[in-house]
Parts: C-alpha cells; sequence; structure tokens
C-alpha cells in the first residue's frame, strides 16, 4: 500500500541484545554476594579508618564559602592564607581551573549557637584580604548551625525508616511477604554499596547526596518489582518448575528491559555527571552508582534473598513434617541443601 | 462495525491528549514567568531563626516574681527573697511560719492563674509555670517574631519574599530573600529588636525636613534630632512622610514597658492601652506631669507611629487615642509589644548563592538536560526504530506535562529538581522499554500486531503501576525530609512519575493504536 507500510516492513527486524537469553544467574548469587561483601565491607573498614563517613556540613553543621579570586590562585595560596583560622578546614579548587573559584570549608565553630555562625566566613573574609591572594568576592556561602545539623540528620534517617516500611508494606501486600523481604534487602544492599562507594571516592554525604539515595531506594524497588511480577505471572504458567528454576527464568526474560533501562537511565545521569556543574557532582555520582548497583542486585540479589526466604519457609514446613516422620527428614534436608548450592 | 467504534474511541483518546498537551503548555506558557526558580538558582539568601522563646518566659517570670515581692511587702510581709529562679520559675525562701497562710493567699491570688505551687520545707515556694501557660507564651512570642520580622523584610524592598514558620520544634523561622546580596545587611535588619522610644516632640509635623527646621535656620540644635514617619493623623499611615524635630534623649523605652494591647476608648473608638513596669511607670509619670499639652512621639524602629498630645500625668498605665481602625489599633499594640518583649533572634542557617552561582547551575543543569535527553533519544530511536518515535514523543510530552503540574502548583523549580527532570527522562522511558519488550514477546508468539500491542499494554500496566506507586512512596518521604532545594526535587519526582503513567500507557497505546487501524496488515517496527 502506501509508503508508512513499507517503513514499518523495513524496519521489522530488531536488534536485540539478548536473543532469548537463558544464563543461569542463581548459580553466581554465592559469588555476587561475596562480591557485595566484599566491597561493603572494606567501605566499612576504609571509613572507619578515616574515622566514620564524612558528613556534609547540612549534617554536621560548619561553613563553606565559595570565593571567586581575581587573578589565578593555587589551593596551597589560599590554604596558608587561612591557615590560622582552623586546623581541618578544607580548600579545593571549584569548578574548571580557569574559573579561579576555591571552596573553603571549615568545621563547625564552638559550642554556642547562633552568635558563632558567622564567625568562621568573617575570619576568612578577614584573612584573605590581609594575604597577598589578590583581589576576590564570596560568590556563596552556606553557614550551617549544629542545631540544624542534628535536625536533618534525625529526618534524613527517619526517611529513610519509613520509606523501607512504606515499600515492604506495600511490596508484602500486592506481592509475597519474601518478595517484599528480597526487595528491602536489595535496596539495602544498594545504599551500602553506594556508601561503599562514595567513600572509596571521597564524597561526602550532603544533603543532596542523601536525596539521591532516596531516589535510588525507588529506582531499586522499581527494578526488583519487573522481575517480581514475572514470577508472580510464572507462577501461574509454570507450576511444575521448581521455584529457582522460575525465577531464574523470570530474570532472563526480563533481562533485556533490565539492561535497557538502566542503561538509558545511566545514559541520562552520566550526562549529569558530566555537565551538571559542581553543585550537583556528589548527586549525579550517587545517583550513578546506585543505578548499576540497583541493576546488579535486581539480577544478582533480590530474587536470590527471596528464594532464600521462600526455602527457609519451605524448609520450617519440612522440619514440621520431619518431627512427624523421622526417618525422611535427613533425606529431605539434605535434599534442600543441595538445590540451595546448585 | 468494530472498525467504526475503535476509531471513534481513538478520536476521544487524541482530542484528550491534544487538550491535556494545550492546558499544560498554557500553563507552562511564558517559562519565564511561569516557572519559579528556586534560590539556588535565581540567586538570594535562605536563613532560619530561632525565636529564643525563652527570653519571653523569663521576661514573663520576672515580671511576675516583680509583682509578688511588690504585693508581699505591701501585705506586710518580709521574705529572705522572691525571684525568677529560672524562665519558668518563680522562688520564694523565708516566709514567716507565722505569715504562712497570709502569703500563700496573695501569692495563690496572683500567680494561680498561670502557675503551680510547690511548697518545700522551711518556708520555700517554687512557682512553676504550667505546662499550657508555657506553651501558649511560645507560640506567641514566635508569632510576634513572625509579624515583627515580616514588615522589616517587606521594607527591603525584595520581590517574592517568604517569612514562614520553619521546622518541627515549632521556634524556628525561615527566611527566604531572593536576589539580596547584601546578606549581612538583611541580616542586620531581620534580627535588630524593635526598639520602642517616646520622645517629647520639640517641632513639627513639618512635610520636608527644609520646612521642619526652617525657623532654625537649616541646622539641628545639639540635643536635639530629626525622625520621620507617619503624618500628624494619630497611626494613620496614609499621607506623606511627616517630620519631627524631638529631643534625643528618650525617657521611656520599650524595656520599660510591660505590656500593649488593643481597646476601645470612651468615645468606642479603638484605641492602644499600654502599662509599665515599676521603674517605667515612674519614670512616665514624672514625664508626662511635666509635660503636658506637649506631642509625644513613638517611635518604633527610627521611625515615628504617631505623636498623641499628653492629656494629662499618666503613671503605670497609658492610653494612645486617636482615629485608627481596629486593625491599625492591633498592629501598633504588636509594634509596641515587639519594642517591649524581645524575645531575641539567633541564626542556625544561612545560605546564600550568588547571581553568578545561579546563572552558572541554570546553564548546567540545562546542558545536563539536553545531553540526556539527546542521549536517550537517539538510543531509542536506534534501538526500537519506528517505535522510538513514540517513546520520544510520550517522554517529551511527559516533560511538558511536569513543568505545567509544577508552573500550576506554583511549586518551585530548584537544582535538584532539574536533576529530577533528567531521572525521570531516564526513567520515564523505562515503561516505554517493559512495554515495547513485552510486545516483542508477545510477537514471538505469533499473535499478529494487533493482539500483540494490546497484551502487551494490558499484561504491563499493573507491573508499570506497582513501579511507580513504589517510587511514589519514597518521593513523598523524601518531600518530608527536605528543605527547600531537595522539596523542589521530590516535587518534580511526584508529578513525573504521575504523568508518566498518563504517557507512557495512554499515550504511547493512541499512537500505536493510531498507525495500526489505518491499515490492515499490519506490521510494527520496534
Amino acid at each position: 500500500m502506501s509508503g508508512p507500510e513499507n517503513d514499518f516492513t523495513d524496519g521489522f527486524t530488531h536488534m536485540p541484545i539478548f536473543k532469548k537469553p537463558n544464563f543461569d544467574f542463581l548459580k553466581w548469587r554465592w559469588p555476587a554476594v561475596g562480591l557485595s561483601l566484599l566491597i561493603i565491607i572494606s567501605g566499612a573498614v576504609v571509613s572507619v579508618l578515616q574515622g566514620g563517613v564524612t558528613l556534609g556540613i547540612d549534617f554536621s553543621g560548619g561553613t563553606i564559602m565559595i570565593v571567586e579570586f581575581s587573578d589565578p590562585v593555587t589551593e596551597d595560596n589560599v590554604r596558608s592564607a587561612i591557615s590560622g583560622i582552623a586546623t581541618e578546614s578544607v580548600v579545593q579548587q571549584y569548578g574548571p581551573a580557569e574559573a579561579n573559584e576555591v571552596l573553603i570549608r571549615l568545621p563547625q565553630g564552638g559550642p554556642e549557637e547562633g552568635a558563632s555562625l558567622e564567625e568562621g566566613a568573617n575570619a576568612v573574609v578577614a584573612a584573605l584580604e590581609q594575604s597577598s591572594v589578590g583581589g576576590f568576592t564570596v560568590i556563596g556561602q552556606e553557614l550551617v548551625g549544629p542545631v540544624i545539623g542534628e535536625e536533618l540528620q534525625r529526618r534524613g534517617v527517619n526517611a529513610f525508616v519509613f520509606a523501607m516500611v512504606g515499600i515492604l508494606v506495600y511490596i508484602g501486600l500486592r506481592f509475597r511477604f519474601s518478595f517484599a523481604v528480597g526487595a528491602v534487602i536489595a535496596v539495602v544492599h544498594d545504599i551500602l554499596v553506594t556508601l561503599s562507594m562514595l567513600t572509596f571516592f571521597g564524597y561526602e554525604l550532603s544533603l543532596n547526596v542523601v536525596a539521591a539515595m532516596l531516589t535510588i531506594t525507588g529506582y531499586s524497588v522499581n527494578d526488583s518489582i519487573v522481575v517480581f511480577d514475572r514470577v508472580r505471572e510464572n507462577l501461574r504458567k509454570m507450576r511444575r518448575d521448581a521455584f529457582d528454576t522460575l525465577v531464574n527464568t523470570s530474570i532472563n526474560q526480563t533481562l533485556s528491559r533490565t539492561i535497557i533501562t538502566s542503561g538509558t537511565t545511566a545514559f541520562a545521569v552520566l550526562a549529569l555527571f558530566l555537565f551538571g556543574g559542581e553543585v550537583l557532582r556528589g548527586f549525579a555520582f550517587t545517583m550513578l552508582v546506585g543505578v548499576v548497583s540497583g541493576t546488579y542486585s535486581t539480577i544478582f540479589i533480590a530474587a536470590a534473598a527471596a528464594i532464600v526466604i521462600s526455602e527457609r519457609r519451605a524448609l520450617r514446613r519440612v522440619k514440621a513434617v520431619a518431627e512427624r516422620v523421622p526417618a525422611t527428614s535427613k533425606t529431605k534436608r539434605r535434599g534442600k541443601k543441595a538445590r540451595a548450592r546448585a | 462495525m468494530g472498525r467504526l467504534v475503535m476509531a471513534k474511541n481513538l478520536r476521544w483518546k487524541v482530542i484528550t491528549i491534544i487538550a491535556v498537551t494545550v492546558l499544560t503548555g498554557l500553563a507552562v506558557y511564558p517559562p519565564e514567568d511561569q516557572v519559579r526558580l528556586g534560590l539556588d538558582l535565581r540567586g538570594g539568601v535562605h536563613l532560619v531563626l530561632r525565636v529564643q522563646t525563652d527570653d519571653a518566659l523569663r521576661v514573663e517570670t520576672e515580671t511576675s516574681a516583680g509583682q509578688l515581692s511588690e504585693q508581699v511587702s505591701l501585705g506586710g510581709i518580709s521574705v529572705a527573697s522572691a525571684a525568677a529562679a529560672s524562665p519558668t520559675e518563680i522562688r520564694i525562701e523565708g516566709v514567716p511560719p507565722e505569715r504562712d497562710q497570709e502569703f500563700r493567699r496573695i501569692a495563690d491570688e496572683l500567680l494561680q492563674v498561670s502557675y503551680d505551687r510547690e511548697s518545700e520545707a522551711g518556708g520555700s515556694y517554687t512557682y512553676r509555670m504550667q505546662p499550657g501557660v508555657e506553651r501558649a507564651l511560645r507560640e506567641e512570642s514566635v508569632l510576634q517574631a513572625l509579624q515583627t520580622i515580616e514588615p522589616r523584610v517587606n521594607e527591603l524592598g525584595v520581590a517574592e519574599p517568604i517569612v514562614a514558620p520553619h521546622g518541627v520544634s515549632g521556634d524556628q523561622i525561615l527566611v527566604q530573600l531572593p536576589g539580596v546580596e547584601d546578606v549581612a545587611g538583611a541580616k542586620e535588619i531581620i534580627r535588630s529588636t524593635g526598639l520602642l522610644e517616646l520622645k517629647v516632640v520639640e517641632e513639627g509635623p513639618a512635610p520636608s525636613r527644609e520646612v521642619l527646621l526652617q525657623t532654625r535656620n537649616g541646622v539641628v540644635p545639639p540635643e536635639l534630632e530629626v525622625v520621620s514617619g507617619a503624618d500628624n493623623s494619630l497611626g494613620g499611615s496614609i499621607g506623606q512622610t511627616a517630620y519631627y524635630l524631638v529631643r534625643q534623649v528618650a525617657p521611656v523605652t520599650g524595656r520599660d514597658l510591660r505590656n500593649a494591647r488593643p481597646t476601645i476608648d470612651e468615645y468606642n473608638q479603638p484605641a492602644i492601652s499600654f502599662s509599665f513596669n515599676r521603674e517605667g511607670a515612674r519614670k512616665f509619670g514624672n514625664f508626662t506631669g511635666s509635660n503636658v499639652g506637649r506631642n509625644l512621639a513613638i517611635i518604633l524602629d527610627n521611625r515615628v507611629y504617631s505623636a498623641p498630645t499628653i492629656q494629662e500625668r499618666i503613671s503605670d498605665e497609658g492610653r494612645i487615642t486617636g482615629s485608627f481602625s481596629q486593625e491599625e489599633a492591633s498592629d501598633l499594640a504588636l509594634l509596641l509589644r515587639s519594642g517591649a518583649l524581645p524575645a531575641s533572634l539567633t541564626y542556625l542557617e544561612e545560605r546564600t548563592v550568588g547571581p553568578t552561582l545561579g546563572a552558572d547551575s541554570i546553564r548546567a543543569g540545562v546542558t545536563a538536560s539536553v545531553a540526556g535527553l539527546i542521549a536517550v533519544a537517539l538510543f531509542m530511536l536506534t534501538y526500537y526504530r519506528l517505535s522510538g518515535i513514540n517513546a520520544v514523543v510520550a517522554v517529551a510530552l511527559n516533560l511538558l506535562i511536569m513543568l505545567g503540574c509544577m508552573a500550576y502548583v506554583e511549586a518551585v523549580l530548584t537544582l535538584p529538581g532539574i536533576a529530577g527532570f533528567i531521572l525521570i527522562i531516564g526513567m520515564g522511558v523505562d515503561s516505554n522499554v517493559l512495554i515495547f519488550e513485552r510486545i516483542k514477546e508477545e510477537l514471538d508468539s505469533a499473535r499478529g500486531v494487533r493482539a500483540a500491542v494490546s497484551a502487551g499494554f494490558d499484561r504491563v500496566f499493573l507491573t508499570i503501576l506497582d513501579t511507580h506507586i513504589a517510587s511514589l512512596i519514597a518521593a513523598a518521604f523524601l518531600f518530608q525530609f527536605g528543605s527547600g532545594p531537595i522539596k523542589g526535587f521530590a516535587m518534580t519526582l511526584f508529578f513525573g512519575l504521575i504523568s508518566n503513567i498518563f504517557t507512557a500507557v495512554f499515550v504511547s497505546r493512541t499512537i500505536f493504536e493510531a498507525v495500526l487501524t489505518r491499515r490492515r496488515e499490519a506490521t510494527l517496527s520496534i
């Protein structure tokens, strides 16, 4: 017939990333868990060596100033100019080198609040004026007192806990309980991996980073739900198959979607990381790690956790039966274990 | 027949989509007026202040303690001490045992309304402020601070400033001043306690400084000063500025004032009554006694609010009468109180974004959005061919609807909000991918294109709903958690997720149907 139809016919062959994928993901679940644990534990060790996760001033309180200099300066110049103010101050280049912008961060000042809020910033301005670094303008500054910091810490933790519980309840209602636990384990996994990566790459936990992490919880659950949904559908279709086979099939069936989606989201977030500017760098980094980890945990962790929990429950049922029929208990349990190892 | 019904349905669907597009398009246009930018993008100051509500309690308790010792000594009872022990406690020691009953009667009569009595051994008493009274006083002092700050902020001449209660503790105030660069100056103006002074008018009112000083050859004599403010009509803010020549030294100030409240005078006109503490009453009595017939300028923060004539000697209670409305009377009473009961303010948080920094952020945000959109669009078009167009249209429409919703509810677009847009580009495509992959699967089971498309959408709808609700739960808590910029982010996510259900499911399906009804033997480019 007409032109457009020909177009459609021409375009019919699609380019599959995976044509009918059939990987045995569950075989890899224990190595995957090992890898995740390795990342998480080494992240924890590094952060303990550093004396805890580095909190941004939103949470710890303190002063951040962004100063634009009229002449090129080095970080060391600025550092020595303000060396008298605080021992733990941080000086780093902000944005591209040619912008001549420097970020100065001071830790929380004295114990009293309010009066001392501007103190650090004023001291920096005074010190810079006396030094030989040349003309400068403070183009932005953030002063956060300890009261706000504590409040935000508490609210951040609350937001996480309530979001988790909300998601747990929702998935528990819509799917099986073991799925809900699986999804939440996957989310916690993603958060811990992201925290480790933030530690490795020296990002601090700012308000934006925490917002990104909360977004990751939504995203990660998103991913898990798609797989669970397929499992639920397959439970009706493939009644004969063992649960873990069925889960593996479901992961494979949704695999190209999982990869494409995280691919497009990763594209978008990468654009943010590259072009989004200094303010959003931590946010974009967190999202990037979270998207990758979210995909990984969907394939290797969420479903595996759901299987383990389902098996535990099955095992308990078997045990209950075994108490009544002692002779068969051993073989059954061994059978279960063998399957879990496979 | 079946084709006809389908075509009719289709027409309604298309009309709905066009209507939504036009409506949101109108809401957004013109974007520079309709889309409100957050402080982090347009530059400005974000301040969080704490009202030291303890101050207000302390004033109240100290006043009560003062009244108590006055009453007690009038009753001829001598106690060792009677003073405020904390902002909420009055402690009395050394009440003589033989006068104990009488002391209780006097003290209870005075304090029972707001304080609870606790007796201790050896003639000691503690009167503790009732929790309800304490709460009310704290709330009142925050409200008072809010009402004091608001006009000051308005005087800064900033467009769209925000002065609002903040946080969960109930004693914080958020002030946002878009575009302000002189942060130190703005902070000083906001925090300065309202200073009330009552000064004798030597000359005036006059329409200008020159006229005022005409008789003195344009020179301000020593010990006098020029202040400006409302016209002669008492309390009236209408009319032009009037100038007064007043004595420099104020015999009484807000520190001597105990309270001020709106009232009604003997002619049933709104008036303001005020009362002084003991020291203030003595000073004011002497002062008014020797200045009957002269005008008294009521000056708050160096601005004359009214200059009534002193009719007679006023000691502990005074009244400002004049022609003002009920509302003006209560405003003036508030002004007097705010000068009198300063619960001091401290800054808890200050964030300043210079205009260059904000402009940089906008540029970076827009660049990142465009780059993200192009990357995603290119991928979708390469991978899904013609169906990719469908996805790109859906995502673009999604962004428009998001922006329209934000403009409609007057939500603020922040830098994290822009990040939310980029995220929604990525996540919005997810629903399309989910549907397309499903359609491919259905095509593989050789059902024919129309059935495959229909089954693909039907099967996936619940999944999309589940994923979106889970994300909405996270976004809701994000909104709860966040301060300004993060709230903006949560807002974009929220609208993005909701409009995505519409675009990815409804719009995308309609496009498929529109294309497929046109041909009999359909194939699909996916």
